[in-house]
């Protein structure tokens, strides 16, 4: 059961762990952020005495034991010192995604009922200050960059770097020591806000318990070590980057590196060459992608000395990853490979020092998961959510496939519900959500089982957990066939072409399905063929493109018909989208995840017509502005219908 | 006139504009027979951001040229900071503390974009040839300090992804970008911007409000702009000048001229009877 061994040693929150972590690395670089181009880093001395300053710094503001500290922006070192130094004087620290509209941050500032805001910039106080009438529980906000808000009121408002001198100065060292001293392996190390697929996001509470066991049991599952390098690019309002960042680096004492702005994160992943590494399966597509369209466009003897290794590479990379016998030919060819292809390739793309890599969060594509473990990139897939802190299985060296998503990981227990929903049970398991006991009880039962809402299956042979879909999304067709959505729709992303599928289908007849062209793919396709388009809208419903889809359509309906249980989810008739679905429109979750209901009903008059058996259908559409502003792009799109594979059990009898 | 004249007067959203810092009096330029300019009489306050409108080939471009030194008018006088103002070569005027952008981009296409900011600091680089050439002591030095000045604006103007790609390789509204960093990196105290959002779309043309503003408030830069997209010239700036067939028509705060009846005839054409 629960392992208290790190509760015995005293190392039980984040600000023993910086003390341990102080004494042990103290001269090691604990951040580093490239600013004015250059890489700035801190030890982890010298991050412990900002995290303090600024703990004083809070302490000279007032902050209360049990006060809620909103923390909004990218991923800078100075804010992952806020959520430690929140955790100093006895605050929560809770993270808000810095991409949230105003009335997004509203909502969660009002729900968790914070008096002072940690904000970047100029944008996220503005958008604080837009929403404030409401949120009468603020006092004070504390922002990092200046630029824009010289002649603000400052009454409420103080600079971090002020806050820190205020704090060395003037702050009470006694009262610091008495608050870091409190704290118990079971009180609150953070509260992170889900993205809230369905409904108004939740608060989840999770303790120091939850983050430090989660941390201690990953990083040995991997063997993460002092000397590892992650780069911190990924929202910090999200639980794995809380973990990986804030929980591992700072049981394991690595090195936390923040790049210099989000658009310069691909340059700056190469020059640090991270030894562990994070990333959702759709940065990995893009970068596929990218590498793809650059070979095309390289000279003949380059783009076959390409191909001829990565065949090679495809055949023998895995295997050699694995460990397992390759004859000695072929572990040459390999060597030459990594010389003139593998290697390059790798550096450009800034995997050169990759020892783990994970990928979670959605499906990824077994030409893509293949692609980079050919490449010799221990890249590995796991599941997880908040609610467990992150990890309920993972894969371990050696067995990997696209297809899984691992084995329990340490201190985990799994089991199958009837109606094939996973449920868990962890010391990673949250403790509650926050002013919600109601969605509490019905997500955690008395033992501490807890409802993942996907359905699944453990796979006999190897047992790996098998994930379909959304325990909720799994329905049944008319006549009473298997509806299962995302396994259709992660069949058609896998299609560089398809950004986006969205299978509708549920209770009805046959399914149908929106899709979403992905404008690097397809752009690029339409320059090679002179095709000439003005608009994002235009390209969705040239015809070429449309008869590329079909084509993509009808060979994803010959796969699923292969699967007798789930061939009723063929695609019968589908349509392009003229947009792109955004979460600024509320279509996706902060996480890129597809809110079916939602787009559902924004949707319906296209719905409506993908089942009318008409061939065109008229519509406008509201979208949102980066600004929040609102407009409207109208539309006539073409319906499309696709051939189906006659279901092989009836054509059998 | 308007009140406003001679400065010293506090804004709306709470800056203080300082003294007058240039002054045209009775400008007249001319190009042969043509009269681009007639008789035109403006200031610029120091803080202040200030606009210059008109229809197409009022003469705005011409203004700004003047300012600049690109052209030297026949009559009237330019007096900056207090004194009259000889007439003068663009990199003389340049020393001076006056930087610009163009209408059209006019960068250099095959330099990195940091390359190209760093040619905005050659007022202030003093060490010699020889000096450059052997790359020691004040050459090195001087680089150094003036690279650190350049990437607080590549910094400010979030340029910081595209710092090593050739100008060449850039859209348009980024490009415009560029220029604006070249333009700051000579830390001017008068920036003058012909159409900075010419060709732009909204939200580049918020990106670059926004930075100008920023501009103004963070580096307390005296800008003059000429634009041609009312909603941002009424947003952006303190005081408009209203230039239409080489004269003045209108001087004064966007109000005020937004109901002055004869830059409403100006700009929505007048009924002849």
């Amino acid at each position: 059961m629960v392992h208290d061994s790190s509760a015995s040693a005293g190392l039980d929150t984040l600000p023993r762990l910086l003390a341990r972590n102080v004494a042990k690395y103290g001269d090691k670089p604990a951040y580093r952020e490239k600013e004015f181009g250059i890489w700035q880093s801190w030890t982890w001395s010298e991050a412990a005495e900002e995290i303090e300053a600024l703990a004083l710094g809070f302490l000279t503001l007032g902050v209360n034991e049990g006060d809620h500290i909103a923390i909004i922006g990218r991923n800078r070192p100075y804010l992952y010192w806020s959520f430690v130094a929140a955790e100093m004087v006895g605050a929560i620290p809770v993270p808000l995604y810095q991409d949230a509209v105003a009335e997004e941050l509203a909502y969660v500032l009002d729900h968790c009922g914070a008096r002072f805001v940690v904000a970047q910039d100029q944008e996220q106080v503005d958008k604080v200050f837009e929403v404030q009438d409401q949120l009468p529980a603020i006092e004070h906000m504390i922002y990092l960059d200046p630029r824009g808000m010289r002649k603000y009121d400052h009454t409420a408002l103080t600079k971090y770097e002020v806050l820190q001198e205020k704090g060395r100065a003037d702050g009470d060292r006694v009262e610091l020591n008495r608050r870091r001293d409190l704290p118990t392996y079971d009180d609150t190390c953070v509260m992170l806000y889900t993205s809230g697929t369905t409904g108004k996001p939740k608060g989840v509470v999770l303790s120091n318990r939850n983050i430090i066991e989660t941390s201690k049991a990953s990083s040995e599952f991997d063997d993460l070590r002092a000397d590892d390098e992650i780069l911190a690019y990924l929202p910090m309002a999200w639980v794995g980057d809380f973990i990986f960042s804030i929980g591992q680096a700072f049981w394991t004492g690595f090195c936390v590196n923040c790049p210099e702005s989000p658009a310069t994160m691909h340059s700056d992943l190469r020059e640090i060459g991270p030894t562990y590494y994070f990333a959702p399966p759709r940065v990995f597509e893009t970068q596929l992608t990218d590498v793809m369209i650059r070979m095309e466009d390289a000279g003949r003897f380059k783009k076959w000395l390409f191909h001829h290794y990565m065949a090679h590479a495809k055949k023998v990379g895995p295997d050699l990853l694995d460990g397992k016998p390759v004859g000695l030919a072929d572990k040459l060819k390999y060597k030459l490979g990594e010389l003139f292809v593998y290697g390059p390739l790798k550096n450009t793309l800034g995997f050169s020092r990759v020892r783990v890599g994970y990928t979670a969060g959605e499906a990824i594509g077994p030409e893509i998961f293949d692609f980079y473990r050919s490449l010799g990139i221990n890249l590995k897939q796991l599941y997880g959510q908040t609610e467990a802190s992150v990890f309920i299985t993972q894969q371990p060296d050696g067995e990997v496939r696209s297809d899984t998503v691992g084995v329990p990981s340490p201190g985990v227990e799994l089991k199958i519900a009837d109606n094939g929903e996973v449920f868990y049970r962890s010391p990673g398991v949250f403790v509650r959500y926050f002013k919600n006991d109601e969605s509490t009880a019905d997500t955690k039962d008395a033992e501490g089982w807890v409802a993942t809402g996907d359905a699944g299956f453990i796979e006999e042979s190897s047992g790996h957990l098998r994930i379909i879909d959304r325990a909720k999304d799994v329905g049944k067709m008319a006549d009473g066939s298997l509806f299962a959505p995302k396994y259709v729709e992660n069949k058609l992303k896998f299609f560089p072409n398809v950004l986006e599928a969205v299978v509708f289908g549920n209770g009805k007849d046959y399914c149908t399905a929106f899709l979403n062209i992905d404008l690097t793919a397809v752009g690029n396709w339409a320059e090679r063929n002179n095709i000439a388009y003005s608009s994002y809208q235009e390209l969705a419903g040239h015809p070429e493109v449309l008869a590329t889809m079909q084509s993509h359509v009808e060979e994803v309906n010959a796969s699923v018909a292969e699967d007798p249980m789930l061939s009723g989810c063929q695609v019968h008739r589908f349509v392009v989208l003229h947009k792109q679905l955004d979460a600024d429109d509320g279509e996706l979750t902060r996480t890129l995840k597809v809110r079916r209901r939602i787009i559902e009903e924004k949707f319906a008059d296209i719905l409506g017509a993908l089942y009318d058996g008409s061939s065109k259908i008229s519509t406008e559409t509201e979208v949102t502005y980066e600004d929040g502003r609102k407009g409207a792009i109208k539309a006539t799109l073409d319906i499309r219908d696709a051939a189906v594979v006659a279901n092989q059990k009836v054509a059998a009898e | 006139m308007n009140a406003l004249t001679g400065g010293n007067y506090t804004t709306a959203d709470g800056r203080k504009i300082g003294n007058t810092m240039m002054e045209m009096k009775n400008i007249t330029l001319r190009f042969g027979g043509v009269v681009a300019i007639k008789d035109i009489s403006f200031d610029i306050n120091e803080g202040e951001i200030r606009a210059i409108i008109g229809p197409n080939g009022a003469g705005k471009s011409s203004m700004l040229n003047v300012i600049s030194g690109f052209y030297n008018p026949q009559e009237g006088e330019v007096w900056f900071h207090g004194k009259k103002r000889p007439p003068m070569r663009p990199y003389q005027v340049a020393r001076q503390g006056i930087a610009r952008t163009f209408q059209n981009i006019a960068l250099f296409e095959g330099m990195s974009v940091l390359d190209n900011v760093m040619t905005g600091r050659l007022t202030h680089m003093k060490a010699g040839m020889l000096s450059q050439m052997i790359w020691k002591g004040k050459a090195e030095a001087e680089e150094t300090a003036n690279r650190e000045i350049v990437e607080k604006i590549i910094d400010f103007l979030e340029i910081q992804a595209i710092r090593k790609t050739p100008v060449g390789r850039l859209p348009y509204g980024l490009k415009k970008r560029v220029e604006l960093a070249r333009a700051l990196a000579a830390e001017p105290k008068l920036l003058l911007l012909d159409e900075p959002m010419a060709g732009m779309n909204v939200e580049e043309k918020e990106d670059m409000s926004r930075f100008i503003l920023s501009m103004n408030d963070e580096f307390g830069t005296t800008i003059a702009l000429i634009e041609h997209d009312m909603g941002v010239v009424m947003d952006l700036s303190d005081r408009v000048v209203v230039m239409d067939y080489g004269k003045k028509i209108g001087d004064g705060t966007p109000d005020d001229v937004r109901n002055n009846q004869e830059v409403i005839d100006a700009y929505l054409g007048v009924a002849h009877d």
